[in-house]
């Protein structure tokens, strides 16, 4: 009775062990990003980057300002760039771009360099 | 619920042993007491886990493998075989705040991570080593990365200082992500709490409400280190590979 069993319970224990491999080696990059990219989340994200790049945009302008003692034309000028910038780190995280602020994988110009997608 | 229990009284700091070394203060407060406690049961966590190798491992060892292979497996997919080298430094990073979170999570716990001025410390520890990395490895190459490829000459004035203060904003919205996720959790939690306690026998139902939030809360820190680590590893790969 036992000699039955056993082949069938090591069958089932390799195919259970096979799941759980699959599941573990898909997790990192498929279901971990799924959850992080899921409503909230992603809009969260999406406000913090457009909120970071304005907030930079405004320090480095109001900061220049007073060093230069331009006020108040520099801190116009790094509010509209920031802005742009956060648009940009928007649109970067809305296309998914390994979720980073970072640089974009392949640009028009840079289409010969290839990299990990 | 009784008075001075505000639901935001869990991110005070307080004193433990006053230090102060030439007018600056440096005193071991609960935020670093925690602090210790976290490298204390990470580095227990895995000195034990590991001190008998066995072949079938235990339920620690098993764990601190899982733990180990987790996080070479996202250097892998993220940076490649590149990464391997970075990797003490994003696993350390992951386990301090992963643990961080979780103690949080405790009945008189203290979140350390719901300070924006220790997010801020980690990701600008982050923002400065790859800038150093890309530097060291690119020379003055590096800065082509402020460059969007395939852009015409005319308009590099106006993008290169977009490129740039997008470049900045990574520590800051790294940090703020960490930061805000679990000062909002911890609070919220804190908030359906004092309800529990409010409403008497009818306080089943936010009790119920508190337990489906606290597995959340487990989710989301787990979620919010691995997202820090995972967006090192991408800065580590924009830093190594440029564009």
């Amino acid at each position: 009775m036992t000699d039955d069993r056993r082949p069938s319970d090591l069958e089932d224990l390799d195919a259970k062990l096979r799941a759980a491999q699959g599941r573990h080696g898909g997790e990192p990059d498929r279901a971990g990003f799924a959850s992080d990219k899921s409503g909230l989340s992603i809009a969260f994200r999406i406000g913090v980057e457009l909120v970071a790049a304005l907030a930079i945009g405004v320090a480095i302008g109001w900061l220049l300002d007073r060093w230069l003692g331009s006020s108040p034309w520099l801190l116009i000028v790094f509010f509209v760039l920031g802005a742009a910038a956060g648009i940009m780190n928007v649109i970067r995280v809305a296309k998914g771009y390994g979720g980073s602020v970072g640089y974009r994988k392949t640009g028009p110009g840079a289409a010969g360099e290839d990299r990990k997608d | 619920m009784a008075a001075g229990h505000s639901p935001l009284e869990q991110f005070e700091i307080h004193r433990l042993i006053p230090i102060e070394v030439g007018g600056v203060d440096i005193s071991f407060n609960n935020s670093a007491l925690f602090m210790v406690a976290t490298l204390a049961i990470g580095s227990a966590f895995l000195v034990f886990g590991m001190r008998r190798q066995a072949v079938v491992p235990g339920r620690v060892q098993s764990l601190a493998e899982m733990t180990y292979e987790f996080i070479a497996g996202l250097i892998r997919d993220t940076i490649g075989s590149e990464g391997r080298r970075y990797f003490p430094f994003i696993f350390t990073l992951f386990v301090f705040i992963l643990l961080g979170n979780m103690l949080g999570l405790l009945p008189y716990g203290f979140t350390f991570t719901s300070h924006i001025i220790v997010t801020f410390a980690l990701a600008f520890v982050v923002f400065i080593g790859v800038t150093i990395l890309g530097l060291v490895r690119h020379g003055l190459h590096f800065f082509s990365f402020f460059v969007p490829p395939g852009v015409p000459i005319a308009m590099w004035p106006l993008l290169i200082p977009i490129e740039i203060i997008s470049y900045l904003s990574r520590p800051i919205s790294l940090s703020v992500r960490l930061f805000a996720n679990m000062l909002a959790g911890h609070t919220l939690l804190k908030v359906i709490g004092g309800f529990v306690a409010a409403l008497g026998i009818f306080g089943i139902a936010p009790l119920a409400l508190l337990v489906a939030l606290t597995g959340l809360e487990l989710v989301i820190a787990f979620l919010q280190a691995y997202v820090f680590a995972i967006l090192t590893c991408l800065y580590i790969n924009d830093a190594i590979h440029l564009h």
